[in-house]
């Protein structure tokens, strides 16, 4: 009995310590600083930089990272999060304006907002440019392995090629995999026609047996590794697939593509807009800028870190097309009055045998 | 005092964290918001019924079924054969077979993302055996081969504890009246092992046919099995409804399987699941 | 015969081990590439440890298990000795209720929690996932310790009454040493369930606080990461020295508490696997 009694002592023992190393550690530092959360695609930061923003301002970096606009806007709708930075693409970002659930940016915080290249101010998605700030852009094609894939690739019919069963990558996405269907189809991206969309959830069922998988940032991974032939890419991705295989090629079909802007807003749920705006802004800052377009490869809007890029990176088509060229590229709209079909489009093509 | 009342902080927090949860779930799998406020709806249920998702379940089921079968089929041998050894050797035996319980599942399942590649370890060893490759990441095939991964031990277990409580005395009397090995085994071993089994059979039926993340990392983004559909509603299209209809669906289909499974115990006079 | 069986329990156990040993030679590979062999390296780990999410993952891990298991075996231990002594149809009802999060799918007990907490307003992060840990934790711990109350000779705490004891102290002298070991085992089972929970955790947490498990289900989700074989290979070893040290403490033993440990290991094994492994 003594000795059950010796064990218990020494348990309640190291509770007792841990939770006082708990008070003084996490519990502590975080009353005593500010604190910001910020909630981001995976992969789409360089996290040194976190590091070196709490350095500088003292304020206390919580992260975490979501796989899709549809997933970071569920999250912040259900509500029960205090994010102070999110990271949405365009569509996403004019839900978020109409539905009231962002903070006007006070731009006068922002001096770096300089920086960006006008091409990427007063966009559609937030006409006068009080709510966002552009992180990153792109389009949306076809990533291939040449060693793989011997034909021209310039179709989203590819995709469709017996041929690569088993081959493909689709994007774990509804609104990328209904627009690329769309697109096959010779349809806007942004269609609003139930007959239009019931004819791409079609195509995507029928599509399904070739698919290898739907995937989301292991994209980059797998075609690294060799292990798909074709996959659905946001361009960004092809730049850090490069530079561990360089194999893989890289193409915007000619029916036409998505263009996509990522921006940094502040959510109603942030509860330090202040501390929040000094992030965005250091983010927009043109070294730390570089640092995270050189970490994860995506294209960034602002000129002044652009100059500073690699020349090879700058001239890249992939990487820095020329906007006029993709004319045949549309950008995405909000589509939420009627989301409930894409949401029943996308589960019953991923629930499809 | 009366001494019962101790138990009642715990009933005040099973209510708020147990049961208003259940109830939560409940209300929201049979209402709706509409423009005209809250409405008692089936639309949930109903949207169930669709082929669609009735296919997901009898995948989840028939995924579920063929793991706890391959479990049984190699389990109940290597029970069988580890209860049959000498002690020493039993204990490490045993020990073996619960480390890999201890492990992390998620690394469990991660080893055989990595395992099952087209380019991965196994490929890479059968290519220079000159064998044909294996082709199953993503596939229904390698969610089954996660699930026995991660549930063998939970049917080997049950099996060898009940295995090595049998008296040898019983088994030595079947045969001293005649009973050769495979009339023993079916007449003496089997029924008095069969509590073992039973729960071998729960332990691993009820969380593959529950699972999400098994499902998940091995059978790449689709709908595999129901837990995937639940997530979905959950995470990303934020259709409380519909997901909090597919937890009761999934909350009835457990019941319903312990209930086979009790029934069953009860009828062939077994020991406690538990 | 012999060799046939040799062979199967051989074939079962590489089935089992190869996995994981696979894991832990390819976190020392220089190359990240994965069937490859280029060359030994430590690199990974070092990259695990500056890993900022797998580190405060790895403290709200521990924290969390330390945190819940003792409060759910504090309340545990009231709860118990209430229930103990209830009439017996109410404590049919709350037996039942008890056992409601350890066979409700973790899915459904994960999802059902986020939604309170969210009806409730309150902010997904710690508060929640250390609510939701408790709560799954307690069943476990009640469980273990009720038993040991009904081997308990029931006139030992009123005699420590009538010889002059105050009902605290007949709790502390009489009551809580005769109940220790089916303590510790709650306390135990407590602990390692909730440093291996992901459903529950994964769904009612938030705002960047996360457990081992989740930042590892989001690190398989991109892909393949020497990182997480190198984390993969110190759990090994942390859990292989775990129970070493615990089956040695136990041949050291006295027979009759080996058997006791053994048993409730056991049932420690059987109780979480039902509901709370996946």
């Amino acid at each position: 009995m003594r000795e059950v009694r010796k064990t218990a002592a020494i348990f309640l023992t190291l509770v007792m310590i841990f939770s006082l190393a708990a008070c003084g550690g996490g519990g502590g530092s975080q009353k005593s600083t500010t604190s910001i959360t910020v909630f981001n695609w995976g992969d789409y930061i360089d996290e040194s930089v976190l590091t070196d923003f709490e350095k500088e301002y003292g304020i206390k970096v919580n992260y975490d990272y979501f796989s899709t606009n549809e997933e970071m806007y569920v999250k912040l709708k259900s509500g029960g999060t205090d994010y102070d930075v999110l990271f949405p693409s365009d569509y996403m970002i004019a839900r978020l304006i109409k539905e009231d659930m962002l903070h006007k940016i006070d731009m006068n915080n922002i001096p770096n907002f300089e920086h960006i290249d006008d091409k990427f101010k007063n966009l559609n998605y937030d006409p006068n440019n009080e709510y966002s700030v552009p992180y990153m852009w792109g389009t949306v094609g076809i990533a291939y392995n040449t060693t793989m894939v011997d034909e021209p690739v310039d179709s989203w019919d590819i995709l469709w090629d017996p041929k690569y069963e088993n081959n493909i990558l689709m994007l774990d996405s509804q609104r990328d995999s209904i627009a690329v269907a769309l697109k096959k189809l010779g349809y806007s991206l942004n269609s609003r026609n139930e007959a239009e969309l019931e004819q791409a959830k079609q195509e995507l069922i029928r599509q399904k047996p070739l698919v290898l998988s739907y995937v989301g940032d292991e994209v980059k991974d797998k075609m690294v590794g060799g292990e798909a032939a074709l996959a659905v890419v946001f361009s960004g991705e092809v730049t850090a697939i490069r530079w561990e295989n360089e194999d893989i090629d890289y193409v915007i079909p000619k029916e036409g593509s998505n263009l996509w802007f990522d921006a940094m807003v502040i959510p109603k749920t942030s509860q330090n807009k202040e501390a929040a705006e000094k992030f965005i802004n250091f983010l927009t800052d043109p070294e730390i800028a570089l640092r995270n377009a050189e970490y994860v490869g995506y294209s960034i809007p602002n000129t002044t870190a652009i100059a500073m890029l690699d020349e090879e990176v700058r001239n890249d088509e992939v990487a820095y097309p020329d906007l006029d060229s993709l004319d045949n590229c549309e950008v995405f709209e909000d589509v939420s009055d009627i989301i409930e079909i894409y949401n029943r489009i996308w589960d019953e093509v991923k629930a499809a045998q | 005092m009366k001494r019962q009342w101790l138990a009642s902080p715990y009933i005040v927090w099973m209510v708020i964290f147990i049961v208003v949860p259940m109830l939560l779930i409940l209300f929201y799998s049979i209402t709706e918001q509409t423009e005209d406020g809250l409405q008692l709806t089936a639309e949930h249920f109903r949207r169930f019924i669709d082929p669609i998702y009735i296919n997901v379940l009898i995948r989840s089921l028939a995924l579920a079924l063929a793991c706890t079968a391959i479990c049984l089929l190699l389990g109940y041998p290597m029970a069988a054969i580890l209860a049959s050894r000498e002690y020493s050797r039993k204990k490490i035996m045993y020990m073996l077979i619960v480390l890999p319980m201890w492990m992390n599942f998620l690394l469990r399942t991660y080893a055989w993302l990595t395992l099952l590649e087209r380019n991965g370890v196994i490929n890479t060893v059968l290519s220079i055996l000159g064998l044909p490759s294996l082709d199953i990441l993503y596939t229904n095939e390698a969610v089954v081969l996660g699930m026995v991964y991660n549930f063998l031990p939970f049917m080997i277990l049950p099996i060898y504890s009940v295995l090595s409580k049998i008296d040898r005395s019983v088994i030595e009397a079947a045969q001293d009246l005649g009973g050769n090995n495979i009339t023993v085994f079916r007449r003496v071993v089997f029924p008095l092992s069969l509590p073992g089994v039973i729960s071998g059979i729960t332990m691993v039926f009820m969380p593959a046919v529950t699972t999400f993340v098994i499902s998940r990392l091995l059978g790449g983004g689709q709908f595999t099995l129901i837990g995937n559909l639940i997530e979905q509603q959950f995470l990303s299209s934020g259709d409380w409804g519909f997901g909090s209809a597919l937890s009761v669906i999934m909350m009835l289909m457990i019941l319903i399987s312990m209930g086979i499974m009790n029934k069953y115990e009860q009828e062939n006079g077994g020991g406690a699941l538990w | 015969m012999r060799f046939l069986k040799k062979t199967y329990v051989f074939l079962i156990f590489a089935f089992l081990y190869a996995p994981i040993l696979v894991l832990i030679v390819f976190s020392f590979n220089e190359s990240k590439s994965r069937a490859n062999w280029e060359g030994f390296t430590l690199k990974w780990y070092y990259e695990l440890f500056k890993d900022r999410h797998i580190m405060s993952a790895l403290y709200y891990t521990l924290l969390i298990a330390v945190l819940s298991s003792a409060i759910a075996t504090l309340i545990g231990i009231i709860a118990s000795i209430g229930i103990f002594h209830m009439k017996k149809v109410p404590q049919g009802v709350v037996l039942n209720l008890n056992y409601i999060p350890i066979l409700n799918p973790d899915i459904v007990t994960g999802i059902s929690l986020m939604v309170l907490f969210i009806f409730m307003k309150m902010n997904l992060g710690f508060v929640t996932m250390l609510l939701a840990h408790i709560t799954f934790n307690i069943p476990y711990v009640i469980l273990s310790i009720l038993p040991k109350l009904k081997q308990m000779n029931k006139h030992l705490y009123e005699a420590a009454l009538d010889l002059g004891a105050t009902p605290a102290e007949a709790f502390r002298k009489v009551i809580l040493p005769e109940i220790m070991p089916g303590v510790i085992t709650g306390f135990l089972l407590a602990f390692t369930l909730s440093l291996d929970d992901f459903v529950i955790s994964f769904f009612t947490t938030g705002s960047g606080v996360t457990n081992l498990s989740i930042v590892i289900f989001g690190m398989a989700r991109r892909g393949i990461s020497p990182k997480i074989n190198a984390l993969s290979t110190l759990m090994f070893v942390s859990v292989l020295i775990l129970l070493i040290i615990v089956n040695i403490r136990m041949s050291k033993d006295n027979p009759e508490r080996r058997a006791r440990i053994e048993r409730s290991k056991e049932n420690s094994r059987y109780l979480p696997d039902i509901g709370h492994d996946i």
